[in-house]
């Protein structure tokens, strides 16, 4: 399985060395880096070449780094139900930047692209309908952004007097836990309770 | 503008003559979101010429619970139980790819035994889901009985979950290295029994639907699926198998242990809906076959269901006895095991198609980023495609042989 995986790896390398950044295998997937520009250049490849031959778009996703300059890894997992292999490319997109759509070569791609539009705020150039999707009509933010608040900003209810759905800011009664699970020994970034007098020194 | 009606123009640059009644403008329905035939909470934006469907706008997200936003602040065993609420009518499945996915990162391997019980399981969650899709289906189209005798044995099954792990619909049992407790010897005669039954119940509602007139004439022709559309559309599962493509993940990249059972692969010839629900007849079939050959296997294959170790709880009576075991097991379940940084897809044929989990570990105890492949979020995207020139009537037939599910398709 690795070996095919790995004579996969050179010989995409060797056909587009423009495309690939680099490429390797870990738990039996390869993965290549690809630069964002030539994306769907190398995903036409990818789907007729007929040593590839990945004919099937199983899934787009992205990745927040909130720490990296290019912030965004846009991740495509690919399928080739003929030479029964998998492929993943990745491409790092800084958060201002286009990412090329690849509805045109593959359709699938469309509501892919919406629910990164919808949960990152990627937006996707050539993309023919580039609407939200799963989150509520005039819905506000990116929620899969790591900024963002998993309680998100606004709550809805049912108000009798005005007899519609309001949107309110939320109020929590209590406040989110978000448990801290690192021992103290191996990387608190707090001071413990009880060395405050310690850390004065 | 949206929704006029269309203008043709010929070659020789002329146009179609207007009469009055022509100048009426397409109308445009909303299907759902409250709709029993849209099996959840979907909305279909419906621009009809008449009787024909000239576009289809599937409104999704009613259903939306931030799953994956949530998965990022909680731990790896915490999440487990999300996934029975991603396609609930077959819940098992889903933790599956999730179990699958650690156990990728983390090197696990999983005890033969409890390697059975999830084939098992698995293959019970696929007669679960045909059975209600079928069924339910055949009531989309006007059948009222299969529904009825369908959901008897949806019934039994359902109580099969509850005996293994407590629950009927939310099991949670699939744990990473195994599965959460044994099975009990009198439940696998019961699962036997009822799968030597169950044949004669396929051959019921075989003998309701298949040569039935009315049934025949609201599917056959229907949402024809060719392979240029499949590999268009990322289709899985049956809608692929549908149309001829022998492709199923259980045989081409075989997980779990399901290279040493036997079974066929059921292929359709048009990829119509009636080729669609007879693909569902036959995997009932075979997967029936499956849990018989699991049963036999499970008398004899004795041993332990979980992988002991950092990702899985001591046994009850270590804890009695061994401190380590008891620190163990409270840092466990607090704090939760880590998972090495480094990033896997791993995918189960779910009974909707190919179901992933695409996660990205960073060291820490909780998943960096967790993402769900939910094959019927392809199949719904294609609505607009398959639907254009159908009649109205047949969208429900067509959204009823797709077997989509909300809990999966909205996460």
């Amino acid at each position: 399985m690795s070996d095919a995986l790995n004579e996969l790896g050179s010989f995409i390398q060797s056909k587009r060395p423009d495309c690939v950044v680099d490429w390797s295998i870990e738990f039996g997937e390869l993965t290549v880096n690809v630069a964002l520009a030539n994306i769907v250049d190398f995903v036409e490849f990818l789907k007729t070449n007929s040593t590839c031959k990945f004919s099937t778009l199983v899934d787009i996703t992205a990745v927040d780094h909130p720490s990296r300059a290019k912030r965004f890894d846009v991740v495509y997992h690919f399928l080739s139900m003929y030479q029964n292999h998998r492929i993943r490319l990745k491409t790092a997109v800084r958060e201002e930047d286009m990412v090329p759509s690849i509805v045109e070569v593959f359709p699938a791609a469309n509501w892919f692209e919406r629910e990164i539009f919808d949960m990152f705020g990627l937006l996707f150039s050539g993309h023919p309908d580039l609407r939200r999707i799963l989150t509520d009509y005039g819905f506000r933010g990116n929620p899969l952004r790591k900024d963002f608040p998993t309680t998100g900003y606004t709550e809805v209810r049912y108000d009798e007097a005005q007899k519609r759905v309001v949107y309110e800011p939320v109020s929590l009664v209590q406040e989110y836990r978000q448990f801290d699970f690192m021992s103290p020994w191996e990387g608190a970034e707090y001071i413990l309770p009880g060395d405050e007098k310690e850390a004065a020194k | 503008m949206d929704g006029d009606i269309r203008t043709n123009t010929y070659s020789d640059g002329s146009v179609d003559a207007e009469s009055g009644e022509q100048k009426i403008r397409n109308f445009n329905i909303n299907f759902g979101p409250q709709h029993p035939a849209a099996h959840g909470v979907l909305r279909l934006v419906l621009e009809l010429d008449g009787e024909i469907v000239e576009r289809c706008d599937p409104h999704i997200g009613l259903l939306h619970r931030g799953t994956e936003k949530l998965m990022e602040s909680r731990t790896y065993l915490q999440n487990l139980p999300y996934f029975d609420r991603l396609d609930y009518v077959a819940p098992m499945n889903q933790e599956h790819a999730w179990c699958l996915a650690i156990e990728k990162l983390t090197g696990t391997e999983v005890p033969r035994r409890a390697s059975l019980i999830r084939v098992l399981y698995s293959e019970i969650g696929r007669v679960l889901n045909h059975l209600l899709n079928i069924t339910t289906q055949a009531l989309d189209v006007g059948a009222l009985t299969p529904p009825l005798w369908g959901f008897e044995e949806r019934e039994k099954l359902m109580i099969f979950y509850e005996r293994a792990c407590g629950a009927r619909l939310h099991a949670a049992y699939f744990r990473p290295g195994g599965v959460h407790q044994d099975l009990p010897d009198d439940l696998i005669e019961d699962i036997d029994q009822w799968a030597i039954e169950f044949p004669e119940i396929i051959a019921d509602i075989d003998g309701l639907l298949t040569d039935n007139r009315i049934f025949k004439q609201r599917n056959v022709d229907i949402g024809v699926v060719t392979e240029e559309d499949i590999l268009e559309y990322g289709f899985s599962g049956v809608m692929v198998r549908g149309s001829g493509l022998a492709w199923d993940l259980r045989r081409a990249q075989p997980y779990e242990c399901y290279d040493e059972f036997d079974f066929q692969i059921p292929v359709g010839k048009s990829g119509d809906c009636y080729d669609r629900y007879l693909c569902r007849m036959q995997e009932m079939r075979e997967s029936t076959s499956i849990i018989r050959q699991a049963c036999e296997k499970l008398r004899h294959e004795k041993g332990d269901v979980l992988a002991r170790g950092k990702l899985t709880p001591p046994k009850r009576s270590d804890m009695k006895t061994s401190m380590e075991a008891l620190i163990h097991h409270f840092k466990l379940y607090t704090e939760g095991f880590h998972v090495p940084a480094g990033e896997v897809y791993a995918a189960v044929e779910a009974p909707k198609g190919e179901f992933g989990v695409y996660l990205m570990a960073d060291g820490s105890n909780k998943p960096y980023r967790a993402h769900m492949r939910a094959p019927g979020f392809l199949h719904l995207q294609a609505m607009d495609y398959i639907c254009k020139g159908h009649q109205l009537a047949d969208v429900a037939a067509i959204i009823g042989t797709m077997d989509v599910v909300f809990g999966e398709i909205d996460r």
